[in-house]
């Protein structure tokens, strides 16, 4: 296995700038997972690694080599491409041995390792079927064979998952999981999905627009989302913002916009003479916005109306309307009022974040 | 055992007259109907004449006119097949085009294979340029090209020779098999060769050890394509062959043409002998023509 490090990673397409200066560490056994919306730049900055893609400015380095301009083959990387890309001339066991075949192994090496990938992968059945005789599942799983046999010192897969229905994707999330404590390798894995993201990741790199936004583990980026952009895309149901001006109230630092007033306590808000005067972002995700018995200890309490009830099984999405602005709260199910009747609501100050409104920068502790 | 059968077609005809009632079903069989009426009058068109040639080549005599339509004619002899092969140099002409042909099969799916693939994968200046010139190179009539082509082979010193044909072919076929083969690279998705680099091989090994064998029915189209053109093509042979050894057969059967009388029976035997090479190509690539042949490979 190998460490991966991009140092200022610039790409561009004639005049188009897709990365823009992207450093990242990867250490050896890591599993990374890279995450931002389409057009980010996540792929392109994976095929960059798999050497599919040119690299415009800056470094990538393989356990301390640099390949820029090393041909794919010679990377010593294996790929899981969004499609599967399976040579649908070719029985399963052909696809999963063509590498090793270019490499003229020894036909026994090749059979002992094609059997042990499908063994972990459970596909000895199909074996000798093609492609087209699999399902979507099943051809996912010959892809990652396919990385498997190779023993690269890197594993890349490039929205592997996004193909498939939702249960099998959960699925497969799983076998994915399992594999990568079986094999202990270093993977980096590209995914639009942050359900992905924060189950299988050890660190999660956030992307956007050709930037990082924040490199961290999962319940870092949950917990202390760097900016506002991390803060909107980590997290489900999206965290709800409420812009507005910090001010003192004597000794308390007060949040204020046309809707709404909120005392801001110490604990969120060190040092809070220095923040008087200051345009803000608060941001509460909808789990801490306190709503019925939840909020009933709470003694800053705000009025509402309740516009919609979203029955999700065991939690209530209640999308509540506070002077103009909309919250959405996800409260316990059947909360059991009719859209249009008052609700007084709540907040966590505990797990509440603010940013800044012009640098959209975390500046809650 | 014949109750049995008589019970089969009481079936039959009662699913039939059930059919007819409903007018959703009506519609259906009505639109069935047509559209084999509609098949089978073609292939009577194309047929027709075919027969004809064979109820020629068979007639005693060099009789092409006769108020006989039976396909088979009174007194109906191979003799005209025996003579053309015994009398003429009919066996060196099919050779000399099949010589002609093969090559210029090979040469020109070879060449616009490779062409095809740059055109697909690659960007590089005057690309688009490039396929239109190659495209408008088609609307050229046949007989204009015959003049420069002339001239070329004559300065390539090549006239009366195998080369000098095999090059004419190559290079008059190329244009549309090149179009053929890119617009079939184009549908093969791109992630194929990037798995098979990632796996090891180089671009030229993804060409050949991905890309060719999922690409059989464009090659077999591009194939069958230049073979019938090199086949059939006279224009260009009366033009540069002119030694009767070196005819193709096309050449070699206007030999039966005198200026007082044609052999018409020879003419129409060499007709149905010369049909047999192309048939063959067209039975055995037919397996090769099968659609969907990059199923399965990524989703889809």
């Amino acid at each position: 296995m190998a460490s991966v490090q991009f140092k200022g990673i610039i790409k561009k397409f004639k005049d188009n700038t897709v990365l823009n200066g992207v450093d990242v560490d990867i250490k050896d056994h890591e599993f990374v997972v890279i995450v931002g919306p389409s057009g980010c730049g996540k792929t392109t900055l994976l095929r960059m690694l798999a050497g599919l893609e040119d690299v415009t400015g800056g470094d990538i380095l393989i356990d301390g080599l640099r390949v820029n301009d090393l041909h794919p083959s010679k990377r010593q990387i294996a790929m899981v491409f969004q499609d599967y890309a399976l040579y649908p001339h070719m029985t399963v066991e052909e696809n999963m041995s063509f590498a090793l075949r270019l490499r003229k192994t020894d036909k026994g090496e090749i059979d002992a390792r094609v059997s042990e990938a499908a063994s972990i992968l459970q596909l000895q059945k199909f074996l000798k079927r093609m492609p087209k005789q699999l399902s979507g599942g099943q051809r996912q799983r010959v892809a990652i064979g396919r990385a498997i046999v190779r023993k690269p010192k890197v594993f890349l897969f490039d929205e592997p998952l996004s193909n498939l229905d939702a249960k099998l994707r959960e699925e497969m999330r799983v076998e994915i999981a399992k594999l990568y404590q079986r094999l202990n390798a270093t993977i980096i894995y590209v995914t639009h999905d942050q359900v992905e993201a924060m189950t299988l990741a050890g660190r999660i790199v956030i992307m956007n627009k050709g930037i990082v936004q924040q490199v961290g583990s999962p319940i870092e980026v949950y917990r202390k989302p760097a900016n506002l952009f991390v803060a909107g895309f980590i997290g489900s149901p999206t965290m709800n913002f409420m812009h507005g001006r910090l001010s003192l109230e004597g000794e308390k630092l007060v949040f204020s916009n046309a809707d709404i007033k909120l005392t801001v306590p110490p604990y969120l808000l060190s040092d809070q003479k220095k923040h008087d005067g200051r345009e803000v972002t608060l941001g509460v995700r909808p789990d801490d916005v306190l709503v019925g018995r939840d909020g009933q200890d709470c003694s800053d309490k705000v009025d509402g109306v309740l516009e919609v009830c979203e029955l999700l099984g065991h939690r209530e999405n209640l999308y509540i309307n506070v002077g103009g602005m909309r919250l959405l709260a996800t409260v316990e199910a059947f909360f059991n009022r009719s859209p249009g009747s008052a609700v007084q609501l709540c907040f966590n100050y505990r797990n509440m974040h603010v940013f800044d409104k012009a640098t959209e920068k975390r500046i809650s502790d | 055992m014949l109750r049995k059968m008589i019970s089969a077609f009481n079936a039959e005809l009662d699913s039939l007259s059930s059919q007819l009632k409903d007018p959703i079903q009506r519609r259906r069989l009505f639109k069935f109907l047509l559209v084999h009426l509609v098949i089978i009058l073609a292939a009577a068109v194309c047929v027709y004449p075919l027969l004809r040639i064979f109820s020629v080549s068979l007639r005693p005599g060099d009789k092409l006119f006769s108020t006989d339509l039976s396909l088979v004619p009174a007194g109906a002899t191979f003799k005209a097949y025996a003579s053309l092969l015994k009398d003429t140099m009919f066996l060196r002409w099919l050779w000399n085009s099949l010589v002609i042909t093969i090559a210029t099969s090979v040469i020109g799916v070879s060449l616009a294979s490779t062409a095809a693939y740059a055109f697909s994968r690659f960007r590089f200046p005057g690309k688009k340029a490039g396929l239109i010139l190659l495209l408008s190179s088609q609307m050229i009539p046949a007989g204009m090209l015959i003049l420069p082509l002339f001239l070329m082979i004559m300065k390539l010193k090549l006239m009366n020779t195998y080369l000098g044909m095999i090059i004419a072919y190559s290079v008059s076929s190329l244009p549309f098999s090149i179009w053929i083969l890119k617009g079939y690279y184009d549908t093969i998705p791109r992630s194929l060769e990037e798995a098979a680099l990632v796996d090891g091989t180089s671009q030229v090994g993804a060409f050949w050890r991905i890309i060719l064998p999922l690409s059989t029915p464009a090659l077999s189209i591009a194939f069958l394509f230049n073979f019938t053109t090199a086949w059939n093509e006279y224009l260009v042979a009366r033009v540069v062959l002119f030694s009767s050894k070196q005819y193709t057969w096309t050449l070699g059967l206007f030999e039966l043409q005198g200026q007082y009388i044609t052999q018409w029976g020879m003419f129409a035997a060499g007709s149905m002998l010369v049909t047999i090479p192309v048939l063959c190509v067209f039975l055995y690539s037919s397996k090769w023509l099968i659609s969907g042949l990059t199923l399965g490979s990524v989703k889809g």
